[in-house]
Protein backbone atom coordinates (compact mmCIF):
# COMPACT_ATOMS: atom_id res chain seq x y z
CA UNK A 1 0.00 0.00 0.00
CA UNK A 2 1.24 3.51 -0.83
CA UNK A 3 2.55 5.99 1.41
CA UNK A 4 -1.06 8.64 1.23
CA UNK A 5 -0.62 11.86 0.05
CA UNK A 6 -2.09 14.66 1.15
CA UNK A 7 -5.31 14.51 -0.20
CA UNK A 8 -5.86 11.08 0.89
CA UNK A 9 -4.67 12.25 4.50
CA UNK A 10 -7.40 15.09 3.91
CA UNK A 11 -10.07 12.21 3.25
CA UNK A 12 -9.12 9.60 6.23
CA UNK A 13 -9.24 12.57 8.89
CA UNK A 14 -12.63 13.38 7.55
CA UNK A 15 -13.35 9.30 8.20
CA UNK A 16 -12.19 9.72 12.05
CA UNK A 17 -14.21 12.96 12.69
CA UNK A 18 -17.63 11.52 10.86
CA UNK A 19 -19.61 8.68 13.01
CA UNK A 20 -22.10 6.98 11.44
CA UNK A 21 -25.29 7.74 12.39
CA UNK A 22 -27.25 4.04 13.12
CA UNK A 23 -30.72 3.80 12.01
CA UNK A 24 -30.15 6.00 9.02
CA UNK A 25 -32.97 8.37 9.91
CA UNK A 26 -30.37 11.32 9.68
CA UNK A 27 -28.16 12.04 6.98
CA UNK A 28 -24.92 13.82 8.23
CA UNK A 29 -23.59 16.77 5.69
CA UNK A 30 -20.69 19.58 5.62
CA UNK A 31 -18.87 20.11 9.11
CA UNK A 32 -20.60 23.79 10.21
CA UNK A 33 -18.50 24.07 13.59
CA UNK A 34 -16.21 22.08 16.28
CA UNK A 35 -15.13 23.38 19.52
CA UNK A 36 -13.01 21.38 22.04
CA UNK A 37 -15.54 18.47 22.92
CA UNK A 38 -17.80 18.46 20.01
CA UNK A 39 -18.61 19.26 15.98
CA UNK A 40 -21.63 20.17 14.53
CA UNK A 41 -22.93 19.14 11.45
CA UNK A 42 -25.50 20.12 9.04
CA UNK A 43 -27.65 17.28 8.73
CA UNK A 44 -30.56 15.82 6.98
CA UNK A 45 -33.89 14.28 8.35
CA UNK A 46 -34.69 11.93 5.60
CA UNK A 47 -37.91 10.93 7.54
CA UNK A 48 -39.32 14.81 7.98
CA UNK A 49 -37.36 16.03 4.76
CA UNK A 50 -35.52 19.37 6.94
CA UNK A 51 -32.35 20.53 7.71
CA UNK A 52 -31.60 20.13 11.34
CA UNK A 53 -27.98 20.76 12.57
CA UNK A 54 -26.36 17.52 14.42
CA UNK A 55 -23.80 17.65 17.11
CA UNK A 56 -21.67 14.82 18.50
CA UNK A 57 -18.40 14.12 20.07
CA UNK A 58 -15.74 13.87 17.85
CA UNK A 59 -14.91 9.75 17.18
CA UNK A 60 -11.35 10.47 18.01
CA UNK A 61 -11.88 12.13 20.99
CA UNK A 62 -14.36 10.01 22.35
CA UNK A 63 -14.31 9.95 26.24
CA UNK A 64 -17.38 9.16 28.82
CA UNK A 65 -17.64 12.22 30.21
CA UNK A 66 -17.75 14.43 26.99
CA UNK A 67 -20.73 11.34 26.49
CA UNK A 68 -22.40 12.50 29.70
CA UNK A 69 -21.89 15.92 28.91
CA UNK A 70 -23.37 15.75 25.67
CA UNK A 71 -26.61 13.95 26.61
CA UNK A 72 -26.87 16.30 29.76
CA UNK A 73 -26.76 19.52 27.31
CA UNK A 74 -29.77 17.91 25.71
CA UNK A 75 -31.13 17.34 28.59
CA UNK A 76 -31.44 20.79 29.84
CA UNK A 77 -32.12 22.61 26.30
CA UNK A 78 -34.85 20.34 26.38
CA UNK A 79 -36.03 22.41 29.26
CA UNK A 80 -35.28 25.74 28.06
CA UNK A 81 -38.24 26.56 25.73
CA UNK A 82 -37.55 29.99 24.62
CA UNK A 83 -37.35 31.87 21.44
CA UNK A 84 -33.27 32.66 22.21
CA UNK A 85 -32.70 29.09 22.78
CA UNK A 86 -32.13 26.71 19.91
CA UNK A 87 -34.77 23.97 20.25
CA UNK A 88 -33.33 20.09 20.89
CA UNK A 89 -35.37 17.97 18.15
CA UNK A 90 -33.95 14.61 19.29
CA UNK A 91 -31.33 12.41 21.12
CA UNK A 92 -29.85 9.87 19.78
CA UNK A 93 -27.05 6.67 19.99
CA UNK A 94 -24.06 6.47 18.16
CA UNK A 95 -23.44 2.17 17.33
CA UNK A 96 -19.76 3.02 18.52
CA UNK A 97 -20.70 4.49 21.46
CA UNK A 98 -21.56 8.10 22.73
CA UNK A 99 -24.90 9.86 21.39
CA UNK A 100 -25.64 13.09 19.25
CA UNK A 101 -27.97 15.79 19.00
CA UNK A 102 -30.56 17.18 16.66
CA UNK A 103 -31.03 20.46 16.50
CA UNK A 104 -33.13 23.43 14.74
CA UNK A 105 -30.64 24.66 11.94
CA UNK A 106 -29.60 27.68 12.39
CA UNK A 107 -28.90 30.43 9.75
CA UNK A 108 -27.03 33.13 11.06
CA UNK A 109 -23.83 34.75 12.22
CA UNK A 110 -21.29 34.70 14.95
CA UNK A 111 -22.41 37.77 17.10
CA UNK A 112 -18.67 39.64 17.28
CA UNK A 113 -19.37 38.91 13.02
CA UNK A 114 -22.43 40.94 13.17
CA UNK A 115 -21.08 43.68 14.93
CA UNK A 116 -17.77 44.41 13.69
CA UNK A 117 -19.87 45.12 10.19
CA UNK A 118 -20.93 48.70 11.85
CA UNK A 119 -24.05 48.86 13.44
CA UNK A 120 -25.73 51.76 15.12
CA UNK A 121 -25.47 51.68 19.36
CA UNK A 122 -28.99 51.42 19.83
CA UNK A 123 -29.02 48.41 17.42
CA UNK A 124 -26.14 47.08 19.41
CA UNK A 125 -27.81 47.73 22.50
CA UNK A 126 -31.09 45.95 21.61
CA UNK A 127 -29.31 42.85 20.65
CA UNK A 128 -27.63 42.91 23.91
CA UNK A 129 -31.12 43.00 25.61
CA UNK A 130 -32.22 40.33 23.49
CA UNK A 131 -29.72 38.17 25.05
CA UNK A 132 -29.74 39.34 28.97
CA UNK A 133 -33.54 38.43 28.51
CA UNK A 134 -32.89 34.81 27.22
CA UNK A 135 -29.88 34.43 30.07
CA UNK A 136 -32.92 35.79 32.56
CA UNK A 137 -35.32 33.15 31.61
CA UNK A 138 -32.54 30.31 32.23
CA UNK A 139 -31.95 31.22 35.26
CA UNK A 140 -35.61 31.61 36.97
CA UNK A 141 -35.50 28.28 35.31
CA UNK A 142 -32.47 27.62 37.71
CA UNK A 143 -29.68 26.77 34.57
CA UNK A 144 -26.38 28.81 34.72
CA UNK A 145 -24.95 29.13 31.01
CA UNK A 146 -21.09 29.68 32.89
CA UNK A 147 -19.51 30.28 29.49
CA UNK A 148 -20.84 33.34 27.75
CA UNK A 149 -18.73 35.30 24.65
CA UNK A 150 -19.62 36.59 21.95
CA UNK A 151 -18.78 33.30 19.77
CA UNK A 152 -21.33 31.58 21.47
CA UNK A 153 -23.69 34.25 20.63
CA UNK A 154 -25.63 33.89 17.31
CA UNK A 155 -27.71 36.38 15.24
CA UNK A 156 -30.35 34.82 13.05
CA UNK A 157 -31.26 35.53 9.74
CA UNK A 158 -34.63 37.59 11.36
CA UNK A 159 -32.33 39.56 13.83
CA UNK A 160 -33.15 37.07 16.44
CA UNK A 161 -30.51 36.05 19.07
CA UNK A 162 -29.47 32.94 20.24
CA UNK A 163 -27.60 31.91 23.50
CA UNK A 164 -25.31 28.76 22.09
CA UNK A 165 -23.37 26.03 23.73
CA UNK A 166 -24.95 24.94 26.84
CA UNK A 167 -22.43 22.40 27.32
CA UNK A 168 -20.84 23.31 30.37
CA UNK A 169 -24.36 24.52 31.71
CA UNK A 170 -25.40 23.51 35.01
CA UNK A 171 -28.67 23.18 36.92
CA UNK A 172 -28.89 24.60 40.72
CA UNK A 173 -31.13 24.45 43.31
CA UNK A 174 -33.98 27.24 43.55
CA UNK A 175 -34.73 30.09 40.73
CA UNK A 176 -35.22 33.68 39.97
CA UNK A 177 -31.83 35.18 40.44
CA UNK A 178 -30.62 32.58 42.31
CA UNK A 179 -27.78 34.97 44.30
CA UNK A 180 -25.80 32.03 46.25
CA UNK A 181 -26.41 28.45 43.83
CA UNK A 182 -26.08 25.71 45.21
CA UNK A 183 -26.33 22.16 42.98
CA UNK A 184 -29.49 20.84 42.69
CA UNK A 185 -28.32 17.34 42.65
CA UNK A 186 -25.02 15.43 42.50
CA UNK A 187 -25.55 15.20 38.95
CA UNK A 188 -26.12 18.95 38.09
CA UNK A 189 -23.36 19.89 36.88
CA UNK A 190 -21.21 18.44 33.49
CA UNK A 191 -18.90 15.25 34.47
CA UNK A 192 -15.11 16.99 35.30
CA UNK A 193 -17.20 20.18 36.48
CA UNK A 194 -16.61 19.55 40.14
CA UNK A 195 -14.96 22.41 42.91
CA UNK A 196 -11.08 23.02 41.19
CA UNK A 197 -12.34 22.38 37.81
CA UNK A 198 -11.63 25.55 35.81
CA UNK A 199 -14.86 26.21 33.28
CA UNK A 200 -15.22 29.18 31.28
CA UNK A 201 -13.42 30.38 28.60
CA UNK A 202 -10.25 32.66 29.12
CA UNK A 203 -10.84 35.97 28.71
CA UNK A 204 -14.43 36.12 29.01
CA UNK A 205 -14.82 33.78 32.40
CA UNK A 206 -15.15 35.42 35.56
CA UNK A 207 -12.40 35.74 38.05
CA UNK A 208 -13.82 32.96 40.44
CA UNK A 209 -14.66 30.77 37.31
CA UNK A 210 -10.61 30.96 36.34
CA UNK A 211 -9.68 29.91 40.44
CA UNK A 212 -11.56 26.79 39.72
CA UNK A 213 -15.17 27.74 41.78
CA UNK A 214 -17.66 28.02 38.93
CA UNK A 215 -20.36 27.53 41.14
CA UNK A 216 -20.38 29.67 44.42
CA UNK A 217 -21.47 33.39 42.99
CA UNK A 218 -24.27 32.28 40.84
CA UNK A 219 -25.98 34.10 38.48
CA UNK A 220 -23.21 36.60 38.76
CA UNK A 221 -21.19 34.23 36.97
CA UNK A 222 -22.99 34.93 34.08
CA UNK A 223 -23.72 38.54 35.06
CA UNK A 224 -19.67 38.81 34.48
CA UNK A 225 -20.46 37.14 31.04
CA UNK A 226 -22.88 39.68 30.06
CA UNK A 227 -21.00 42.44 31.22
CA UNK A 228 -17.96 41.46 29.11
CA UNK A 229 -20.19 41.05 26.16
CA UNK A 230 -21.37 44.19 26.71
CA UNK A 231 -18.07 45.92 26.54
CA UNK A 232 -17.38 44.00 23.65
CA UNK A 233 -20.69 45.85 21.99
CA UNK A 234 -19.25 49.33 23.15
CA UNK A 235 -15.98 49.02 21.55
CA UNK A 236 -17.46 47.48 18.08
CA UNK A 237 -17.22 50.32 15.46
CA UNK A 238 -20.54 52.68 14.34
CA UNK A 239 -21.82 52.31 10.58
CA UNK A 240 -19.41 53.26 7.70
CA UNK A 241 -19.25 56.97 7.47
CA UNK A 242 -20.71 58.00 11.17
CA UNK A 243 -18.10 59.40 13.46
CA UNK A 244 -16.37 57.63 15.61
CA UNK A 245 -17.81 57.97 19.14
CA UNK A 246 -16.73 57.31 22.22
CA UNK A 247 -19.54 55.24 24.01
CA UNK A 248 -21.23 56.75 26.84
CA UNK A 249 -19.83 57.13 29.89
CA UNK A 250 -23.41 55.32 31.67
CA UNK A 251 -23.02 52.24 29.67
CA UNK A 252 -19.41 51.64 30.56
CA UNK A 253 -20.48 52.17 33.95
CA UNK A 254 -22.72 49.39 33.77
CA UNK A 255 -20.00 46.93 32.07
CA UNK A 256 -17.93 48.41 35.15
CA UNK A 257 -20.69 47.19 37.71
CA UNK A 258 -21.21 43.77 36.03
CA UNK A 259 -17.56 42.66 35.69
CA UNK A 260 -16.56 43.80 39.18
CA UNK A 261 -13.61 41.43 40.46
CA UNK A 262 -15.69 40.62 43.83
CA UNK A 263 -19.26 38.72 42.35
CA UNK A 264 -21.01 40.85 45.66
CA UNK A 265 -19.95 44.27 43.71
CA UNK A 266 -21.99 42.99 40.66
CA UNK A 267 -25.68 43.50 39.98
CA UNK A 268 -27.30 40.51 41.98
CA UNK A 269 -28.88 39.61 38.57
CA UNK A 270 -29.48 39.99 34.61
CA UNK A 271 -32.82 41.51 35.02
CA UNK A 272 -31.40 44.52 37.16
CA UNK A 273 -28.60 44.46 35.03
CA UNK A 274 -31.10 44.60 31.86
CA UNK A 275 -33.14 47.28 33.57
CA UNK A 276 -30.36 49.65 33.81
CA UNK A 277 -29.83 49.63 29.72
CA UNK A 278 -32.84 49.73 29.34
CA UNK A 279 -32.68 52.82 31.60
CA UNK A 280 -30.09 54.10 29.68
CA UNK A 281 -31.97 53.94 26.41
CA UNK A 282 -35.16 55.44 27.80
CA UNK A 283 -32.74 58.21 29.30
CA UNK A 284 -33.48 57.94 32.81
CA UNK A 285 -30.25 58.09 35.20
CA UNK A 286 -28.50 55.13 35.23
CA UNK A 287 -27.80 53.98 38.65
CA UNK A 288 -24.71 52.85 38.46
CA UNK A 289 -23.06 56.01 37.29
CA UNK A 290 -22.45 59.05 39.17
CA UNK A 291 -23.45 61.71 37.15
CA UNK A 292 -22.01 65.35 36.84
CA UNK A 293 -24.04 68.27 36.52
CA UNK A 294 -23.03 68.64 32.90
CA UNK A 295 -24.21 64.90 32.32
CA UNK A 296 -27.88 65.27 33.82
CA UNK A 297 -28.20 68.77 32.26
CA UNK A 298 -27.38 66.89 29.14
CA UNK A 299 -29.80 63.51 29.63
CA UNK A 300 -32.47 65.16 30.70
CA UNK A 301 -32.84 68.07 27.50
CA UNK A 302 -31.85 64.96 25.01
CA UNK A 303 -35.33 64.18 24.62
CA UNK A 304 -36.19 67.76 23.86
CA UNK A 305 -33.74 68.55 21.00
CA UNK A 306 -35.70 69.20 18.86
CA UNK A 307 -38.19 71.71 21.23
CA UNK A 308 -35.03 73.60 22.33
CA UNK A 309 -34.00 74.00 18.92
CA UNK A 310 -37.27 74.95 17.63
CA UNK A 311 -37.57 77.47 20.56
CA UNK A 312 -34.21 78.75 19.87
CA UNK A 313 -34.89 79.34 17.09
CA UNK A 314 -38.05 81.02 17.55
CA UNK A 315 -36.44 83.77 20.14
CA UNK A 316 -33.21 84.30 17.36
CA UNK A 317 -35.56 85.13 14.58
CA UNK A 318 -37.88 87.29 17.48
CA UNK A 319 -34.82 88.82 18.64
CA UNK A 320 -33.67 89.55 15.09
CA UNK A 321 -37.12 91.04 13.98
CA UNK A 322 -37.09 92.84 17.79
CA UNK A 323 -33.41 94.78 16.62
CA UNK A 324 -34.39 95.84 12.70
CA UNK A 325 -37.41 97.18 14.11
CA UNK A 326 -35.72 99.21 16.46
CA UNK A 327 -33.57 100.49 13.90
CA UNK B 1 -19.02 -6.04 16.98
CA UNK B 2 -15.88 -7.62 16.70
CA UNK B 3 -12.61 -5.10 17.72
CA UNK B 4 -9.14 -5.24 16.96
CA UNK B 5 -7.52 -8.35 19.26
CA UNK B 6 -5.58 -7.76 21.20
CA UNK B 7 -5.42 -4.06 22.46
CA UNK B 8 -2.24 -2.52 22.03
CA UNK B 9 -0.13 -1.75 24.82
CA UNK B 10 1.80 2.12 25.02
CA UNK B 11 4.98 1.61 23.34
CA UNK B 12 6.18 4.76 25.50
CA UNK B 13 5.60 2.02 28.73
CA UNK B 14 7.28 -0.44 26.73
CA UNK B 15 10.64 1.07 26.05
CA UNK B 16 10.76 2.28 30.23
CA UNK B 17 10.87 -1.94 30.43
CA UNK B 18 13.30 -4.45 32.25
CA UNK B 19 12.72 -6.89 29.71
CA UNK B 20 14.86 -6.07 26.68
CA UNK B 21 12.41 -7.93 24.62
CA UNK B 22 9.45 -5.65 25.50
CA UNK B 23 11.83 -2.90 25.57
CA UNK B 24 13.31 -3.71 22.00
CA UNK B 25 9.39 -3.92 20.47
CA UNK B 26 8.32 -0.59 22.38
CA UNK B 27 11.42 1.12 20.41
CA UNK B 28 10.36 -1.09 16.91
CA UNK B 29 6.42 0.47 17.56
CA UNK B 30 8.07 4.08 17.82
CA UNK B 31 10.51 3.76 15.21
CA UNK B 32 7.57 2.49 12.72
CA UNK B 33 5.57 5.80 13.79
CA UNK B 34 7.96 8.50 13.95
CA UNK B 35 10.97 7.65 11.27
CA UNK B 36 9.40 9.32 8.44
CA UNK B 37 8.42 12.33 10.27
CA UNK B 38 12.02 12.64 11.63
CA UNK B 39 13.55 12.41 8.10
CA UNK B 40 10.98 14.94 6.78
CA UNK B 41 11.75 17.12 9.67
CA UNK B 42 15.66 16.83 9.23
CA UNK B 43 15.38 17.75 5.44
CA UNK B 44 13.06 20.81 6.16
CA UNK B 45 14.08 21.96 9.65
CA UNK B 46 18.13 21.64 9.23
CA UNK B 47 18.02 21.39 5.74
CA UNK B 48 20.26 18.62 5.34
CA UNK B 49 20.86 16.26 2.14
CA UNK B 50 19.22 13.15 1.43
CA UNK B 51 21.89 11.30 2.49
CA UNK B 52 22.57 12.87 5.70
CA UNK B 53 19.18 12.78 6.71
CA UNK B 54 19.10 8.78 6.37
CA UNK B 55 21.83 8.62 8.48
CA UNK B 56 20.88 11.14 11.21
CA UNK B 57 17.73 9.02 11.85
CA UNK B 58 19.56 5.44 11.93
CA UNK B 59 21.79 7.35 13.71
CA UNK B 60 19.17 8.76 16.03
CA UNK B 61 16.91 6.13 17.05
CA UNK B 62 20.60 3.92 17.62
CA UNK B 63 21.68 6.77 20.03
CA UNK B 64 18.06 7.11 21.87
CA UNK B 65 18.18 3.15 22.28
CA UNK B 66 21.71 2.67 23.61
CA UNK B 67 21.11 5.96 25.90
CA UNK B 68 17.51 6.01 26.42
CA UNK B 69 17.00 9.60 25.75
CA UNK B 70 13.07 8.87 24.95
CA UNK B 71 12.44 7.08 28.25
CA UNK B 72 13.37 10.35 29.84
CA UNK B 73 10.12 11.75 28.66
CA UNK B 74 7.96 13.59 31.67
CA UNK B 75 4.12 13.25 29.98
CA UNK B 76 3.65 16.52 32.40
CA UNK B 77 6.10 18.75 30.57
CA UNK B 78 5.41 18.23 27.03
CA UNK B 79 3.98 15.10 24.86
CA UNK B 80 5.76 12.51 23.77
CA UNK B 81 6.17 13.54 20.46
CA UNK B 82 7.13 17.11 21.02
CA UNK B 83 9.62 15.18 23.07
CA UNK B 84 10.75 13.07 20.68
CA UNK B 85 10.98 15.88 18.24
CA UNK B 86 13.09 17.96 21.03
CA UNK B 87 15.50 15.24 21.34
CA UNK B 88 16.14 14.74 17.27
CA UNK B 89 16.79 18.67 17.45
CA UNK B 90 19.58 18.36 19.57
CA UNK B 91 21.07 14.66 18.25
CA UNK B 92 20.99 17.02 14.95
CA UNK B 93 22.92 19.86 16.60
CA UNK B 94 25.77 17.51 18.23
CA UNK B 95 25.83 15.77 14.54
CA UNK B 96 26.20 18.88 13.09
CA UNK B 97 28.81 20.54 15.26
CA UNK B 98 30.76 17.02 14.97
CA UNK B 99 30.31 16.86 11.46
CA UNK B 100 29.41 13.80 11.22
CA UNK B 101 26.64 11.85 11.09
CA UNK B 102 26.86 8.81 14.14
CA UNK B 103 25.90 5.56 13.24
CA UNK B 104 26.22 3.51 16.32
CA UNK B 105 25.27 0.02 16.96
CA UNK B 106 24.53 -1.02 21.02
CA UNK B 107 22.61 -3.72 19.99
CA UNK B 108 20.39 -1.94 17.53
CA UNK B 109 20.86 -3.53 14.08
CA UNK B 110 20.45 -0.42 11.58
CA UNK B 111 17.11 -0.39 9.99
CA UNK B 112 15.34 -1.01 6.55
CA UNK B 113 13.29 2.10 6.15
CA UNK B 114 11.83 3.01 3.09
CA UNK B 115 13.64 6.56 2.80
CA UNK B 116 12.76 6.99 -1.06
CA UNK B 117 9.22 7.32 -0.23
CA UNK B 118 9.89 9.58 2.52
CA UNK B 119 12.17 11.34 0.29
CA UNK B 120 9.16 11.82 -2.85
CA UNK B 121 6.78 13.32 0.33
CA UNK B 122 9.50 15.58 0.97
CA UNK B 123 9.82 16.69 -2.18
CA UNK B 124 6.22 17.29 -2.48
CA UNK B 125 6.09 19.48 0.87
CA UNK B 126 6.86 23.03 0.74
CA UNK B 127 10.11 24.37 0.67
CA UNK B 128 11.56 24.72 4.09
CA UNK B 129 10.53 28.28 6.58
CA UNK B 130 7.19 26.59 7.27
CA UNK B 131 6.39 25.84 10.40
CA UNK B 132 8.50 22.95 11.65
CA UNK B 133 6.38 21.54 14.44
CA UNK B 134 3.05 21.34 11.96
CA UNK B 135 5.28 19.52 9.87
CA UNK B 136 6.16 17.20 12.35
CA UNK B 137 2.66 16.61 12.95
CA UNK B 138 1.65 16.70 9.30
CA UNK B 139 4.06 13.46 8.50
CA UNK B 140 3.21 12.31 12.48
CA UNK B 141 -0.32 12.25 11.26
CA UNK B 142 0.03 10.72 7.81
CA UNK B 143 2.20 7.90 9.59
CA UNK B 144 -0.75 7.08 12.02
CA UNK B 145 -3.28 6.79 9.55
CA UNK B 146 -1.22 4.65 6.75
CA UNK B 147 -0.46 2.01 9.27
CA UNK B 148 -4.14 2.48 10.44
CA UNK B 149 -5.01 1.35 7.08
CA UNK B 150 -2.34 -1.85 7.47
CA UNK B 151 -3.92 -2.48 10.28
CA UNK B 152 -7.77 -2.28 9.19
CA UNK B 153 -6.22 -4.56 5.28
CA UNK B 154 -4.41 -7.10 7.73
CA UNK B 155 -8.06 -6.96 9.80
CA UNK B 156 -10.09 -7.50 6.95
CA UNK B 157 -7.75 -10.34 5.14
CA UNK B 158 -8.02 -12.30 8.27
CA UNK B 159 -11.90 -12.59 8.27
CA UNK B 160 -12.65 -12.83 4.94
CA UNK B 161 -13.58 -9.03 4.46
CA UNK B 162 -11.61 -8.42 1.10
CA UNK B 163 -14.92 -7.04 -0.76
CA UNK B 164 -15.75 -4.40 1.97
CA UNK B 165 -12.15 -3.10 2.29
CA UNK B 166 -11.69 -3.21 -1.72
CA UNK B 167 -14.78 -0.85 -1.39
CA UNK B 168 -13.89 1.01 1.41
CA UNK B 169 -10.36 2.33 -0.35
CA UNK B 170 -12.43 2.54 -3.54
CA UNK B 171 -15.00 4.94 -1.86
CA UNK B 172 -13.14 6.37 1.04
CA UNK B 173 -9.33 6.63 -0.21
CA UNK B 174 -8.37 6.54 -3.17
CA UNK B 175 -11.34 8.52 -4.88
CA UNK B 176 -12.54 11.93 -4.73
CA UNK B 177 -15.19 14.65 -4.80
CA UNK B 178 -17.16 13.63 -8.54
CA UNK B 179 -15.46 10.77 -9.27
CA UNK B 180 -16.04 8.78 -6.37
CA UNK B 181 -19.18 5.78 -7.86
CA UNK B 182 -22.13 5.66 -5.49
CA UNK B 183 -23.54 3.12 -3.58
CA UNK B 184 -25.47 1.59 -6.43
CA UNK B 185 -22.61 1.83 -9.30
CA UNK B 186 -20.65 -0.52 -6.29
CA UNK B 187 -23.75 -2.38 -5.42
CA UNK B 188 -24.37 -3.27 -9.24
CA UNK B 189 -20.48 -3.72 -9.58
CA UNK B 190 -20.16 -6.31 -6.87
CA UNK B 191 -23.68 -7.62 -7.79
CA UNK B 192 -25.03 -7.21 -3.70
CA UNK B 193 -27.87 -4.97 -2.71
CA UNK B 194 -27.30 -1.71 -1.65
CA UNK B 195 -27.72 -2.14 2.02
CA UNK B 196 -25.13 -4.72 1.90
CA UNK B 197 -22.70 -2.03 0.54
CA UNK B 198 -23.78 0.73 3.32
CA UNK B 199 -23.40 -2.12 5.74
CA UNK B 200 -19.79 -2.80 4.46
CA UNK B 201 -18.63 0.53 4.53
CA UNK B 202 -19.94 1.48 7.90
CA UNK B 203 -18.13 -1.42 9.38
CA UNK B 204 -14.98 -0.62 7.67
CA UNK B 205 -14.90 2.91 8.79
CA UNK B 206 -15.64 1.64 12.04
CA UNK B 207 -12.78 -0.22 12.61
CA UNK B 208 -10.83 2.27 11.21
CA UNK B 209 -11.30 4.57 13.14
CA UNK B 210 -11.17 2.07 15.61
CA UNK B 211 -7.71 1.07 14.34
CA UNK B 212 -6.43 4.87 14.32
CA UNK B 213 -7.10 5.17 17.81
CA UNK B 214 -5.38 1.81 18.88
CA UNK B 215 -2.48 3.26 17.06
CA UNK B 216 -2.48 6.68 18.64
CA UNK B 217 -3.38 4.37 21.92
CA UNK B 218 0.20 3.13 21.45
CA UNK B 219 1.96 6.52 21.03
CA UNK B 220 1.11 8.25 24.08
CA UNK B 221 1.26 7.47 28.11
CA UNK B 222 -2.12 8.51 29.51
CA UNK B 223 -5.29 9.53 28.65
CA UNK B 224 -4.90 13.15 29.03
CA UNK B 225 -2.38 12.55 26.33
CA UNK B 226 -4.15 10.49 23.98
CA UNK B 227 -6.63 12.38 23.68
CA UNK B 228 -4.78 15.11 22.53
CA UNK B 229 -2.97 13.50 20.13
CA UNK B 230 -6.23 12.18 18.97
CA UNK B 231 -7.16 15.66 18.18
CA UNK B 232 -3.96 16.82 16.56
CA UNK B 233 -4.68 13.00 14.23
CA UNK B 234 -7.18 15.38 12.72
CA UNK B 235 -5.22 18.32 12.35
CA UNK B 236 -5.83 20.20 15.12
CA UNK B 237 -3.05 20.78 18.22
CA UNK B 238 -4.21 22.24 21.30
CA UNK B 239 -0.64 22.25 22.82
Amino acid sequence: MKTPDDATVARLQRILDTPELGDGRYELGERIGAGGMGVVHVGLDRRLGREVAIKFVRPGALAASDVARLRREALLLARLEHPGIVPVHDLGELPEGGVFLVMKRVRGRGLDEVVQGGVPLGERLRLFLQLADTIAFAHAAGVLHRDLKPANVMVGTFGEVLAMDWGVARVVAGSDATTEAQPATPGGGPPGTSAGTVIGTPGWMAPEQARGDAISSGVRMDVFGLGRVLGMLLDAPGPAGAAARTPPAPLRSIARRATAEAPGERYPGVPEMAAEVRRFLDGERVLAHHETPAERIRRVLAPHTIAIVLIGAYVLVRALLFAINRR
Amino acid sequence: MSAFPPTRHSAVVAIRSQDPEERSRGYDAIVAAYWRPAYIHLRHRWAAAPEDARDLVQGFFADAFEKGTLERFEPGRARFRTWLRVCLDGYAGHAREAATALKRGGGWTRLALDFDGAERIAGELQAPGGDPDEAFRREWARSVLEGALADLSSWAAERGHDTAFRMFLTVDVESDGGARPTYEELAQAHGLPVTTVTNHLHRMRREFRRAALERIRALTLDEQEFRDEARALLGEDPA
